[in-house]
């Protein structure tokens, strides 16, 4: 274990690894290009439920189950349980795995909080302060359009630069030793603030967080994109992974080619262009969670990938803050996960 | 009424939404803002003496936009205040938006009670 | 270099507004003209019908037009259509005063999960507020207005 650089904390080769993971996916999300990667795909996002929120916290607790089920373990010998999602006060995370009955830490920085979530638990895990962790994210489309937005049903317009916030839930069981899948180093973000006030244009609010705290982690690690078999962001969108890898050359970071093929986004990956009302492309805390754990890491099993970056982004905002005329923050944090035994 | 107000009714009532959509989409400005907007503008027609005639010429095309319902609430004012002076300027403004408002509320409740939103 | 100088910020700006595709203003102009057109259109027949089977006067007829209109709106509200069409019509489904009933049957649906009283009741003018709020000010000025030159 070391600190390196200013934000980088390297967990070491063989300290961390993800056990297990589980991902619970929506209607759309289940009929996208990325469907048979699910541990469980529903063809109901209300889940049988009275209110959105409660669809979500069940999604959240199927997910923690899946998770313990995989690693063979019961929810007992988890030693915590870190995570976060967009609703007010985070209550799926809270109210969700309330069942569970563990040590619980919440945690929010939007739709970053997947790897907000990893680096916490990554942190208990390495300095042997848990021997067990259980992480994870959740969100649903119609609790984020509800809170941040819109009633579900009301008719309004989106621009083609709109997101659609991801209905799943997703979570990994992290534990001391070797396992798949290693985490080996966690960046933390900075907010990055580049003027952006519209909440259409969240990929473009988020592009700037992405490209510092990549840079920060390639500076602090020494190492160079080409390091990494991929690099992905968590919901930038297609308009905002445009952005970035604009900002990625223009920097000198990467060649056109390299910022083509090493850097993706997981709001890009998680719908086809053609599906319904998706527009730029995926958002929310759930985005990250469900491409990762899901799709990303099944080729890391597979042998096609070995080094993984995650960079989550999340857009610091609240109705209010938009409301008031604020502009909107953001942050990214990284994680990177090898391929392990 | 002519044949002719149903030609109108089509050009008139679709040339106010166009001019919605043209501030919504070359603007910041969000739906609730053009709405806002669209209201006053036909209240103020109405203070000038212009959005009647419109109604004549155009029937639907008129009454049917949200700028009617700013219309409706001018009417409403004046046709109280010449009754029973300033203070009808208050009391007279939901006089003939009641429809409009009354139905709105209901209709709303009731779907409220028996639907539950698809998401 | 996070929180951006002003130059910095004008500088990102103008490299966004470079990858941003920009909304298709005439594709969206000529859809919200043809449904908004419709929309009224079907108004005017409904209000043809009340004049020539309903005893209303022409003068008068618009009142219950708005009523067929605004239910009709909320039934596509509950069905779950409402938005989807909205999506495609832009402005066309939310000027006419259908839109207006869309505004209000979707708050009240939503909140639903919250009770009647602080759900439904508390949040039906959610969204719709800002129109009658802005609708009842001007038009008291106007009419104030109005009244006092007509007295001067």
């Amino acid at each position: 274990m070391a600190r390196l650089g200013r934000s980088t904390w390297a967990l070491g080769e063989r300290q961390v690894a993800v056990i297990a993971t589980s991902t619970v996916a929506g209607t759309l999300e289940a009929q996208g290009p990325l469907s048979d990667s699910f541990d469980l795909s529903l063809n109901d996002d209300r889940v049988g439920q009275d209110s959105w929120e409660r669809a979500e916290q069940t999604m959240f607790r199927r997910a923690a189950e899946i998770a313990c089920e995989k690693a063979a373990i019961r929810p007992n010998d988890v030693d915590l349980v870190v995570g976060g999602d967009l609703n007010a006060q985070l209550t799926s995370f809270y109210l969700g795995l309330r069942p569970l009955a563990r040590p619980m830490l919440g945690v929010y920085s939007a739709c970053a909080s997947l790897c907000e979530g990893l680096a916490v638990a990554s942190l208990a895990v390495a300095t042997g302060f848990a021997d067990v962790v259980l992480v994870g994210t959740s969100s649903h489309t119609s609790t984020a359009e509800r809170q941040f937005r819109y009633p579900t049903e009301y008719g309004v317009q989106r621009p083609p630069t709109a997101q659609r916030t991801v209905t799943g839930a997703g979570a990994a069981v992290l534990a001391r030793g070797r396992g798949p899948w290693q985490v080996t180093h966690a960046t933390i973000g900075e907010i990055a603030d580049f003027g952006v006030k519209s909440p259409w244009e969240m990929g473009a609010a988020m592009a700037p967080a992405a490209f510092d705290t990549l840079r920060q982690h390639l500076a602090d690690t020494g190492r160079s994109l080409d390091d990494y078999d991929l690099v992905v962001t968590g919901d930038l969108g297609r308009v905002g992974l445009r952005i970035l890898r604009n900002l990625l050359v223009e920097h000198g970071m990467a060649s056109p080619a390299a910022a083509e093929e090493r850097v993706n986004d997981c709001g890009a990956m998680i719908y086809d262009e053609h599906q319904p009302e998706v527009f730029s492309g995926g958002s929310g805390a759930a985005c990250s969670t469900l491409v990762t754990f899901g799709h990303l890491f099944r080729e890391m099993e597979r042998g096609r990938l070995h080094r993984l970056l995650v960079c989550a982004t999340g857009a610091l905002l609240s109705q209010v803050s938009a409301q008031q005329g604020d502009t909107i923050p953001s942050i990214s944090h990284a994680i990177a996960f090898e391929r392990g035994d | 009424m002519s044949a002719w107000t149903f030609l109108w009714a089509f050009v008139v009532g679709g040339a106010i939404c166009a001019i919605g959509q043209v501030i919504m989409d070359t603007t910041k400005l969000t739906p609730g803002h053009v709405m806002s907007i669209l209201v006053v503008a036909g209240a103020i027609a109405d203070g000038l003496g212009v959005y009647d005639p419109l109604i004549k010429f155009a029937g639907a095309g008129a009454t049917v936009p949200i700028t009617s319902f700013g219309n409706a609430l001018v009417h409403g004012a004046l046709h109280e205040a010449k009754v029973h002076g300033l203070i009808g300027v208050i009391t007279g403004i939901f006089e003939v938006t009641s429809a409009g408002i009354s139905a709105a509320i209901v209709f709303a409740f009731l779907a409220a009670v028996f639907a539950k939103p698809k998401g | 270099m996070p929180i951006a100088t002003p130059e910095e910020r004008a500088r990102y700006q103008a490299l966004v507004r470079r990858l941003t595709p920009g909304r298709p203003v005439v594709r969206n102009t000529a859809r919200a003209f043809v449904v908004g057109g419709l929309i009224c259109e079907l108004g005017q027949v409904i209000q043809v019908l009340f004049v020539r089977y309903g005893g209303f006067k022409p003068t008068e007829a618009g009142n219950p037009t708005v009523a067929v209109l605004i239910l009709l709106a909320a039934i596509f509200t509950a069905i779950g259509v409402y938005d989807r069409f909205a999506q495609w019509a832009g402005a066309g489904s939310a000027v006419p005063v259908t839109g207006f009933s869309n505004t209000m049957t979707s708050a009240a649906m939503e909140h639903r999960s919250e009770g009647f009283v602080a759900g439904i009741g508390g949040n039906m003018f959610k969204v719709s507020g800002p129109v009658i709020v802005y609708g009842v000010v001007s038009a008291f000025f106007i009419a104030l207005i109005r009244y006092v030159l007509e007295h001067l």
